[in-house]
């Protein structure tokens, strides 16, 4: 289970950082905030393909902390999406049905795509809710 | 899943929804190596691709790569990578064995002639047919046989890939590596002893997505796994830059993750995904817990004058090796391996076994 903790007045300091890379990330999400404000551009991390010594994650999420909204996700295995207290910037973590971390991002958005209800579901709740009620016509 | 139906349409039939679909692209381009912005490319080729054949070759393996593949328990992403591909036979995980095996294979072949995938872990001993065998057929044989219908051959583990340590000096069985007996066929060498689990099931997915191999390196190792160095990717670097090393696998320098270079790691020469990517589920890699990486996805590393020689030593005394250089006339690196060969017959003679202390006295050495 991913730990955030609320939002606190944590500081990287470089010293302390072993691969150096949490500062710079930071600065990657500041810019692509800025980029979500001006252009609307939706930036996705992949925390995967990044060096991190062990700590410097949870450094990083402990720096982008917990804001307003948390989202529980059960589509192939459970996904938590979780609002940084920098709105715009999302935590989201994939797990499969074993509880295994499979994947986990960085969001800048207003919103991470996989929140929104998607057409091809949507359409296919409507022909099962039309099979609910067979006595409703178009 | 019939062969058939498109992987969209199977998971839609398993009653995967749209958001769970997206949801396993995005862990498949994370599994591929891809930037998360190739997202809605990989959905849109997921969406129509076919099943493919897979026929997997075991030879002279420890079944390390099969092991490592199937401990990875990831059932909603490699699983479907998996359950999106026909595997058609292997003869660990099959139940059916001997001429009902071949027979699989075989009919599998003959099904899906230029378009099934070959993946081999293993490596063919060529001195002698009978070192290794399968239903009384020979490794080479087999291999042979079934590379002439494939769309392309992926060698999974460092001994498909390299020969591996079948091959490490003296190499009894005469073994090779697949490339060395295919050559009109694309290789994908997935290298490793064994290869990380979600490298091999990234490669299969690649291929299932795009319907094509990857970018290969000169050692025709997917560059998106084998792209760059553990060395430079290690979070131990920046130790390295400042000249921190641990000195003992117990000194201050260990305890505080200094840099392994001075205790035989061979990051710096290595090309693998260890460090980012990681083992079991990302928790590690050998280096976090504290060991030099052996260099396992490059050819002949069993060979590579040992694991705990610092690679910028020479695997002898320098001074003696300077008394055989005056002595044959030779130029030193001759020299060094004269001496080299030397210790090994001596060794072999005397079936000397290598002890913790012999490891810890080279480290110190170093």
């Amino acid at each position: 289970m991913l730990h955030v903790t609320p939002a606190t007045e944590l500081k990287v300091e470089p010293a302390e950082a072993l691969t150096c890379n949490v500062q710079p990330l930071l600065h990657e999400i500041r810019h692509a905030l800025a980029r979500l404000l001006d252009e609307g551009g939706h930036t996705v991390i992949d925390l995967r393909s990044l060096p991190l010594a062990p700590g410097e994650e949870q450094q990083l999420l402990d720096e982008l902390g917990q804001g307003e909204v948390y989202a529980r996700l059960h589509a192939l295995g459970p996904t938590e999406i979780i609002e940084s207290r920098y709105p715009g910037v999302w935590i989201v973590v994939h797990y499969n049905s074993s509880d295994e971390v499979i994947g986990k991002f960085i969001e800048v958005c207003d919103i991470p795509n996989l929140l929104r209800s998607q057409q091809q579901d949507i359409q296919q709740g409507l022909e099962q809710l039309q099979a609910q009620l067979p006595e409703v016509t178009n | 899943m019939s062969k058939d139906e498109t992987l969209g349409e199977a998971l839609r039939r398993q009653g995967i929804s749209r958001r769970g679909f997206l949801k396993f692209c995005a862990a498949t381009a994370s599994m591929m190596a891809l930037p998360p912005s190739m997202v809605p490319a990989i959905a849109a080729a997921l969406e129509k691709a076919m099943r493919p054949s897979v026929i997997w070759l075991s030879f002279q393996e420890c079944t390390g790569c099969t092991e490592s593949l199937t401990r990875s328990h990831s059932p909603t992403v490699e699983g479907l990578i998996f359950d999106a591909i026909s595997l058609d036979y292997h003869h660990t995980l099959q139940a059916a064995s001997g001429s009902a095996a071949e027979a699989a294979r075989e009919a599998a072949m003959e099904e899906n002639y230029g378009k099934y995938i070959l993946v081999v872990d293993g490596s063919i001993p060529t001195a002698n047919p009978g070192y290794s065998t399968i239903a009384g057929i020979s490794n080479k044989s087999m291999l042979l046989d079934t590379a002439k219908g494939a769309a392309a051959i992926v060698s999974v583990g460092t001994c498909a890939a390299y020969g591996g340590i079948p091959k490490a000096n003296p190499n009894p069985t005469g073994a090779v590596a697949v490339s060395d007996l295919i050559k009109d066929k694309p290789i994908i060498n997935v290298p490793g002893c064994p290869p990380i689990p979600v490298v091999i099931t990234g490669v299969l997915a690649h291929f299932l997505t795009f319907g094509s191999i990857p970018e290969l390196d000169a050692l025709g190792r997917p560059k998106a796994y084998y792209g760059q160095s553990i060395h430079d990717r290690c979070y131990r670097r920046p130790f390295y830059d400042k000249g921190l090393f641990a000195n003992s696998f117990d000194d201050e320098g260990a305890k505080l993750g200094w840099c392994l270079y001075k205790l035989g790691c061979k990051g710096p020469t290595t090309y693998n995904a260890c460090a980012t990517t990681k083992w079991n589920e990302g928790t590690s890699f050998p280096i976090e817990a504290g060991h030099p990486c052996l260099g396992c996805s490059e050819p002949d590393f069993w060979d590579g004058g040992g694991f705990y020689k610092a690679l910028s030593m020479p695997t002898e005394d320098i001074t003696r090796a300077a008394v055989y250089a005056v002595g044959a006339g030779a130029a030193a690196g001759v020299a060094l391996g004269a001496m080299n060969r030397a210790k090994k017959t001596r060794a072999v003679k005397a079936h000397e076994k290598v002890t913790i202390n012999d490891l810890e006295k080279g480290a110190d050495d170093d």
